[in-house]
């Protein structure tokens, strides 16, 4: 196979080019350049702000997302490499309009102070639990070390997802 | 961000004719590099090849006890494969112990190995940077330096390898096997790391196009039972100020064989030769640790910020060992 032969078959931008996205279960087609963030992509062009950009450098953890049922980091995704994965963000987390039990333990337990890196928090922690490491609360500081809470509200982040692991049915 | 094309490569031979013909071609894996230091103008790709669909992403038994991990198998998921965990728990630890989950479960083992320095001068394009723009000079030897290597500098760049579980490679003499337009071949991976010297640049003897496909851990039996310690400024989420990959096999009280290698204080993930080759024949006790922990620092080149590295990583060597000849658990 020739680079040319490749190339012209494959190449896309730099210019702005159809990119079909699904997220949260529903199929979204977007007109982006490849160098848009999935970050971006989603708070910019879908509207769906509740991930936040913190540092968009990787850092904070405040764009926490799931691609393929997995918590990445959407400001060091390009959206078009989520082309075929399914994307979910924290408005694609409850259901029937009832929060997410991890929602509701956050809100119990006042685990935030403004709230910006909530929304990371959330996503992250439900799959720290389906990850299976929150036995006690060095393991959970451990493992949610990539949401940094800059007004230190650890303790009742903690609290809550101590809450959700705790309570029988707890995981939906 | 600059202006980039994108290519989805369906096969490891397109990535590579994509990647070589294309002047600033670069792959992209995990992206946790790539997109970052191309938001920050320090890499400036024409042309990303999106390698994650390449199946190259499995940790294959070897005969005899060896691991083939895939290039694109992510940080998370070797750290905790059964065998890794078995055999090399070093690799495992080492992988736990590094970034967050979230960039581990998108970080690549090839693209662990090609990551970039953290210093900050390199991170800052207005900054002069030996590395990012040869022959600027180099803004860490006079300047904020505390957390830059002692070990396999130049007065070209003192940037600090930032890897972990390359440390831990490194101590297993794995081996690199890369596929590029000019066929196959395998690196060792003590070769696959230059030192700085006058081209700090140039990091790996990677040629352009040059494609990570696998990563091969030789059996090593003494690293069943093998430690990596990180010591750093905060718990969780920072890279190491000194670390220690350690394996041991004891004798009737005498090390009969060792294997350790640094992080944290190298300009590449540093094999600790000079202590190895202390080590065998003597007393397995702190004593024989500290004595070889002090020669192989005696190469050090310490600056005024991170001359306590010196003694921090003897420390760590001398607990690494005394951890694993202790019985205890580490």
């Amino acid at each position: 196979m020739s680079i040319d032969v490749v190339s012209q078959s494959a190449v896309r931008g730099p210019q702005a080019g159809t990119v079909v996205l699904s997220v949260n279960g529903r199929e979204r087609k977007l007109q982006l350049e490849p160098r848009v963030s999935l970050l971006d992509a989603l708070r910019e062009r879908l509207g769906l702000t509740g991930s936040k950009k913190g540092c968009d450098q990787g850092t904070c953890g405040a764009c926490t997302v799931w691609v393929d049922g997995r918590r990445v980091l959407a400001c060091l995704t390009l959206a078009v490499t989520c082309e075929g994965r399914e994307v979910t963000t924290i408005e694609g987390l409850s259901a029937d309009g009832l929060p997410h039990p991890m929602q509701a333990a956050f809100v119990d337990r006042d685990a935030f102070q403004c709230g910006y890196c909530t929304p990371g928090q959330i996503m992250s922690a439900v799959k720290l639990l389906e990850e299976g490491h929150a036995a006690d609360d060095a393991e959970i500081a451990e493992w949610m070390s990539g949401n940094i809470c800059r007004c230190a509200a650890y303790p009742n982040i903690r609290a809550a997802i101590r809450d959700v692991r705790d309570t029988a049915g707890g995981e939906r | 961000m600059r202006p980039l094309s994108y290519a989805r490569a369906d096969d490891a031979g397109a990535a590579i004719a994509l990647v070589a013909g294309h002047a600033e071609g670069a792959f992209l894996a995990g992206g946790t590099t790539q997109v970052d230091l191309t938001r920050q103008d320090v890499l400036r790709p024409g042309l990303l090849v999106d390698i994650n669909h390449l199946p190259l992403d499995g940790v294959e038994d070897l005969p005899g006890g060896g691991l083939r991990i895939g290039a694109l198998a992510r940080m998370s998921d070797v750290a905790r494969a059964a065998e890794v965990i078995e055999r090399f728990p070093m690799i495992s630890q080492a992988l736990a112990l590094g970034a967050s989950a979230q960039l581990r479960n998108m970080a690549s083992m090839g693209g662990n190995l090609c990551q970039r320095v953290r210093c900050g001068y390199f991170r800052d394009v207005n900054s002069p940077c030996n590395k990012r723009d040869p022959g600027t000079g180099c803004a860490a030897l006079d300047g904020f330096h505390r957390g830059h290597a002692i070990l396999g500098v130049s007065d070209k760049c003192i940037a600090t390898h930032p890897s972990d579980v390359a440390v831990a490679l490194v101590a297993l003499d794995a081996v690199v096997h890369t596929r590029g337009p000019g066929g196959e071949r395998a690196t060792g991976i003590d070769d696959f790391f230059l030192l700085p010297g006058d081209t700090p640049d140039r990091e790996h003897p990677l040629d352009h196009g040059e494609l990570i496909t696998a990563i091969e851990v030789p059996a090593v039996p003494m690293a069943r039972r093998s430690v990596y310690l990180k010591f750093r400024d905060r718990q969780s989420y920072e890279f190491a100020l000194a670390s220690v990959a350690a394996a041991i096999r004891v004798e009737d009280g005498t090390v009969a064989g060792v294997r350790l290698a640094l992080g944290g204080v190298g300009t590449k993930p540093w094999r600790a030769r000079r202590a190895e080759a202390a080590l065998v024949g003597q007393p397995a006790n702190s004593g024989s640790f500290a004595e070889a922990a002090q020669q192989e620092l005696a190469q050090a080149t310490p600056r005024p910020q991170n001359a306590f590295k010196v003694e921090l990583a003897q420390r760590a060597i001398v607990r690494a060992l005394s951890t694993l000849t202790d019985g205890a658990t580490p």
